[in-house]
């Protein structure tokens, strides 16, 4: 296990260099230019501009500045932003934890919601309860989280103004006051985010626990005489789980991107809305890091999603 | 005074599967009868319904599709039939146990096969986990598995067929049940671990004085195991005697046929006979022929045979067949 678990991070060193390399090269290609607005400033000299791009390397070719980036990142040097000046590691450290909050919170409630469905309607195929969570879950995720998000604040913020529209890190208020008001500000994107997860998840635990259920092992648990209850949590739900937590794993990264678009509209300062703004304004540095943050997390939670994989099937066996 | 009842007594057991092509008579009429400590082998070739009358008897077959029509079954005197869930699970491995036929599937990947065995024995027996591991390890050397205690923390796939076969034998028995439903045991196995799991199963039978309700197609089994052989065709019982009698004179010719299809090493030899097989396949049980079911495969058939249905009576003392000419293919 332990062996397995060194060599598999050792794997990850020239996938992440590979993944670096395509997401320099593909953003050092692409058009535009950092400095286009001191271009148009007139109080800006042409010379200046040079010296500017001159100091900071971006005239030097692609392959040196490359290494110049892989040391600086060796070195724990994330870069500037062109834009804001801040480093680009304190820019991610500060949006990081709201994405965090929000997708942790929305994938619970995509669980919550997903498994007890899923496994109920499973347990009873073609019931009306199975049928209406299957049209429910297929309506959910047909529908994008930019119209439900949009539909939402129409309806709660504009029409009955229960909840805020807009996601604000910096709240006025302390105390109780303060969670309440992080909750109702969360709650929205939460669900809008939640649901459509849910969803998705809600017919794969279905038929994760209907391929189970007809399974020889399962008559032999009904032959035993233990209730249909422990029967049902013992020896389907939990041999259904394998695939089921394998994917939510595998799904992380996935939800860090489908996050974007969530938190675009409900305006909330996370790590998507600074990947957004930067590309708009053409910050490669922090294009590049967060990119490459993203990145490692496929790769992170493709590990995990292994490791999970051979915890919950004894049948596999770290080698 | 009335007398005992008998451990198990099937009654006139009706099982029906509503399908998309109709309604499937899957069992239509069975009674088969197991006294205590007796061995009794249910044969008939595959789809004759003896595996969904094993089943309906500790009503493990889905339901639906599946639904007992009609008929009882009487266990020591109490018809299962009108028993609620709870009342059969109190049955279930604790007095009936169920050995399946496919000891690759039967037993759950996820779970060491001491917790499997254990499950059972906590839950009918009240032991707590350490005695039920304890428990589960001892029957596990009863049924020969080298290292109980060892293997007891083993999943199923560390063990081969055979030796999961054992470990499904120990489950079924770990309660002590007074009748233990095996469901061709054998089937899934290599040829010598056939006879290992009969003589395994002879054996606990000998030690733990259970009786024994042995499904299975393969007429050299009965031989070796049963006392009564009940021999079922198309959802119904066509004949039914003592081993002897049956291996003996069997009175219906399905039974013929089924003795004389059994692969003799001596013949095949010597004097290159061909296996005798019996021609044809077992009629759609969505609608049965009318007359006797066998008829369309049978060498003996007589217009009279398509008329009506033969009943199954008494040919000879304790000799049942269910054949119009019973007494002139006695021979």
């Amino acid at each position: 296990m332990t062996s397995y678990l060194i060599r598999r991070l050792l794997l990850m060193i020239p996938s992440i260099l590979g993944i670096s390399v395509v997401l320099f090269t593909v953003l050092a290609m692409a058009p535009g230019d950092p400095f286009e607005e001191l271009a148009t400033n007139p109080a800006v000299p042409p010379e200046v501009r040079a010296n500017l791009r001159a100091s900071l390397g971006l005239d030097d070719p692609i392959h040196i500045r490359y290494v110049n980036w892989l040391f600086a990142m060796l070195k724990g040097d994330w870069g500037f932003s062109f834009v804001s000046r801040i480093p680009v590691d304190d820019l991610i450290l500060q949006r990081l934890p709201v994405t965090i909050a929000v997708i942790g919170a929305s994938q619970v409630l995509a669980l919550l919601v997903a498994l007890p469905v899923g496994i109920y309607a499973a347990t009873r195929p073609y019931s009306i309860f199975d049928q209406i969570a299957n049209t429910l879950a297929f309506v959910g995720f047909s529908l994008p989280t930019f119209f439900t998000g949009l539909l939402l604040i129409l309806l709660f913020s504009i029409h009955l103004d229960w909840f805020p529209f807009v996601y604000r890190t910096q709240l006025d208020s302390t105390g109780w006051q303060w969670w309440w008001d992080q909750f109702r500000q969360s709650i929205m994107p939460v669900t809008v985010l939640g649901l459509f997860q849910g969803a998705a998840l809600v017919r794969f635990v279905r038929s994760a626990v209907l391929d189970v259920i007809r399974l020889d092992h399962v008559t032999t648990a009904r032959a035993k005489g233990i209730p249909e209850r422990a029967v049902i949590t013992r020896h389907v739900v939990r041999n259904a789980m394998i695939p089921v937590v394998t994917l939510v794993a595998l799904q992380m990264p996935i939800i860090f991107g489908g996050a974007i678009v969530t938190e675009q509209i409900f305006r909330v300062p996370g790590i998507g809305s600074l990947l957004i703004s930067a590309v708009l304004s053409n910050d490669t540095p922090v294009i590049m890091a967060v990119t490459f943050v993203f990145a490692c997390l496929v790769i992170l939670f493709n590990l995990i999603a292994d490791l999970l994989y051979g915890w919950l099937d004894p049948r596999i066996s770290y080698r | 005074m009335t007398p005992a009842p008998r451990l198990l007594e099937i009654e006139n057991l009706q099982v029906h599967f509503s399908t998309d092509d109709g309604m499937v008579r899957a069992v239509d009429g069975v009674s088969i009868g197991v006294d205590a400590g007796e061995t009794v082998c249910v044969v008939g070739e595959s789809g004759c319904g003896k595996t969904v009358t094993a089943m309906t008897v500790l009503k493990l077959i889905a339901m639906p599709p599946g639904r007992i029509a009609g008929g009882r079954i009487l266990w020591q005197g109490r018809d299962l039939v009108p028993l609620p869930p709870e009342g059969m699970r109190a049955i279930r491995s604790k007095e009936i146990g169920y050995i399946f036929q496919e000891p690759m599937t039967s037993l759950n990947p996820v779970y060491t096969v001491g917790e499997q065995i254990a499950e059972t024995l906590r839950h009918h027996e009240g032991l707590s986990r350490r005695a039920a591991l304890e428990r589960a390890a001892e029957m596990l050397r009863l049924v020969h598995i080298p290292n109980p205690h060892k293997r007891i923390h083993d999943y199923p796939h560390q063990f081969s067929g055979g030796m999961r076969q054992r470990v499904v034998i120990a489950m079924a028995l770990a309660c002590n049940p007074k009748l233990v439903i095996a469901d061709e045991p054998t089937t899934a196995l290599d040829v010598t671990i056939q006879a290992q799991i009969l003589d395994l199963l002879n054996e606990m039978k000998e030690r733990l004085g259970m009786a024994v309700l042995l499904i299975t197609h393969a007429m050299g089994v009965v031989a070796e195991t049963a006392q009564r052989v009940v021999v079922m065709y198309a959802g119904k019982v066509v004949e039914e005697a003592p081993v002897r009698s049956l291996f003996a004179a069997p009175r219906h010719p399905y039974t013929q046929g089924l003795i004389r299809s059994i692969p003799r090493l001596d013949l095949a030899a010597t004097e290159h006979k061909r296996l005798e097989a019996i021609p044809g396949t077992v009629p759609s049980l969505l609608n049965p022929p009318p007359g006797c079911r066998f008829a369309a495969r049978c060498r003996h058939a007589t217009p009279e045979c398509t008329a009506a249905e033969p009943p199954l009576r008494e040919v000879a003392p304790g000799h049942k067949a269910a054949c119009i000419h019973a007494e002139s293919l006695a021979a």
